[in-house]
């Protein structure tokens, strides 16, 4: 039987992935399981968004979390393109959100506004119409584009090159990735023991359990309540086009290849992913809204995901009480906190002593609500 | 290269020369057929592309037709005095 691991990890997606490359590069044996093709693979159906603008509104912890995470992208980003052999596409020098008519700017303004009430001040801030021509003076803006919220630290990046990146990373700091095997059972233990269909398993110390979707039933079997439920985003992606945006925005992006990809719906309660012609439209719609030109634009594919939500929106960071070594990690943002989540949350599964930012983000607070 | 018993009825032109076509062809088609494999250059690399799936899924055969960029030309049928041109790279919306 092969020996134990200091740490397993269970989902290797953008989460999972992130948390082995950590614990890999402070010095652990990691093993990174995945099921493979048969999972839903939300760390293939996001929109490669490197985004705090907005982020954590009534909540300091995850705007913290968050801005740490966006201040380490560049760096890690560089890292992850040295092990991918080419450049992952971030693009870091700001990210909009559009207003498009009198009371989305307003709302926009509103929101701004609290924003900066918060200790550590965000550096968000709104623009009219003309301070946004001046910051993309390439981009036809449509006219109903009043203006828009701009922060300077936000921008986008190839989510697939990524983790393809992290993976490489991963497996150079030698790593065990170990894809195509869905989990049957983990049993607690010294070490736990995880089964995986096909008649293996594997031993470690730690279990991380990071799989999305699946997170609720792994990590119920190791003590831990994580709550997610299903949300589907559906996404349209052009041809290659000359540049028009310079910048992301949260619903139209340009990748630095020419595509431009169009998203994105929030839909509860779905767990097909397919499209639908009457979102598409409606997507197509606004982003033709916003930069009339793409009505001509050809559409070269369109497709939905699956994507894990929790119930507030925000990562859900849980450490079993029954089961010490246990650790789980769920979020919807985990392109954003990719960098963080390598940086800070493995290296601290590691000493099993984590940081009051995450302990902030722990599963306790759903209780503590309801109370 | 095999070649084609018929050539066709109908002329057009790719990058100023002549083509023979038989009515009903798809430009990618007729293109094969006279030997002519390659209908643009990528946006990122410059490499040659073209058509492949020939059903309108790849979006490889793009070509400009007749002024109008990005045409899948598996999905164009061949008209007479149609004026086909290699695309070079992504093709600008005001085309």
């Amino acid at each position: 039987m092969r020996e134990a691991f200091d740490v397993a990890v269970a989902g290797g997606g953008m989460v999972g992935s992130a948390i082995a490359l950590g614990c890999a590069e402070a010095g652990a044996r990691v093993a990174l399981l995945d099921q493979g093709d048969v999972a839903l693979r939300a760390a293939r159906g996001n929109f490669g968004l490197v985004w705090s603008q907005g982020k954590g509104d009534e909540y300091p912890a995850y705007a913290a979390w968050t801005r740490a995470s966006v201040d380490r992208w560049g760096a890690f980003a560089d890292r992850m393109g040295e092990a991918a052999g080419t450049e992952i596409g971030l693009r870091q020098q700001g990210g909009v959100v559009f207003c498009l008519g009198e009371a989305e700017y307003e709302a926009r303004a509103a929101l701004v506004a609290r924003l900066h009430n918060q200790p550590g001040g965000a550096k968000v801030r709104m623009l009219d119409r003309a301070a946004l021509e001046a910051l993309l003076p390439e981009a036809p803006l449509g006219p109903t584009v009043l203006g828009g919220s701009y922060e300077p630290a936000d921008g986008h990046v190839n989510p697939l090159l990524l983790l393809r990146g992290m993976h490489a990373a991963f497996r150079a700091t030698g790593g065990a990735h170990l894809p195509g095997g869905t989990i049957t059972a983990i049993r607690p233990g010294f070490p736990f023991e995880i089964d995986r269909e096909g008649g293996e398993t594997i031993r470690a110390a730690r279990v991380v359990v990071a799989a999305g979707l699946g997170t609720m039933r792994l990590a119920a079997m190791l003590g831990m309540e994580v709550p997610v439920r299903p949300v589907r985003g559906q996404n349209i992606v052009t041809e290659r086009l000359p540049l028009m945006l310079r910048l992301p925005a949260s619903g139209v992006r340009q990748t630095v290849e020419g595509s431009v990809q169009i998203g994105v719906t929030n839909e509860e309660g779905q767990d097909e992913p397919v499209t639908s012609v009457t979102d598409l439209a409606r997507m197509a719609a606004r982003a033709v809204k916003v930069l009339p030109p793409l009505a001509d634009a050809r559409m070269v594919r369109a497709w939905a995901a699956i994507r894990p939500m929790t119930p507030d929106g925000f990562p859900v960071y849980a450490q079993s009480a029954a089961h010490p070594g246990a650790f789980a990690a769920v979020c919807h943002s985990g392109v954003t906190l990719a960098a963080v989540h390598r940086g800070v949350l493995g290296p601290a599964i590691l000493t099993g002593d984590l940081p009051d930012l995450v302990a902030d983000l722990g599963p306790g607070r759903f209780h503590a609500r309801a109370a | 290269m095999l070649a084609r018993p018929d050539p066709g009825t109908l002329t057009f032109s790719f990058d100023g020369a002549a083509v023979r076509a038989r009515p009903g062809d798809t430009v990618a088609a007729a293109l094969l057929a006279n030997g002519i494999v390659t209908t643009r250059t990528t946006p990122v690399g410059d490499r040659p592309r073209g058509p492949f799936c020939m059903m309108g899924a790849c979006f490889d055969c793009l070509a400009v037709v007749d002024g109008v960029g990005g045409v899948q030309t598996c999905l164009t049928e061949v008209r007479e005095g149609m004026q086909v041109e290699t695309q070079h790279g992504a093709r600008g919306l005001h085309d």
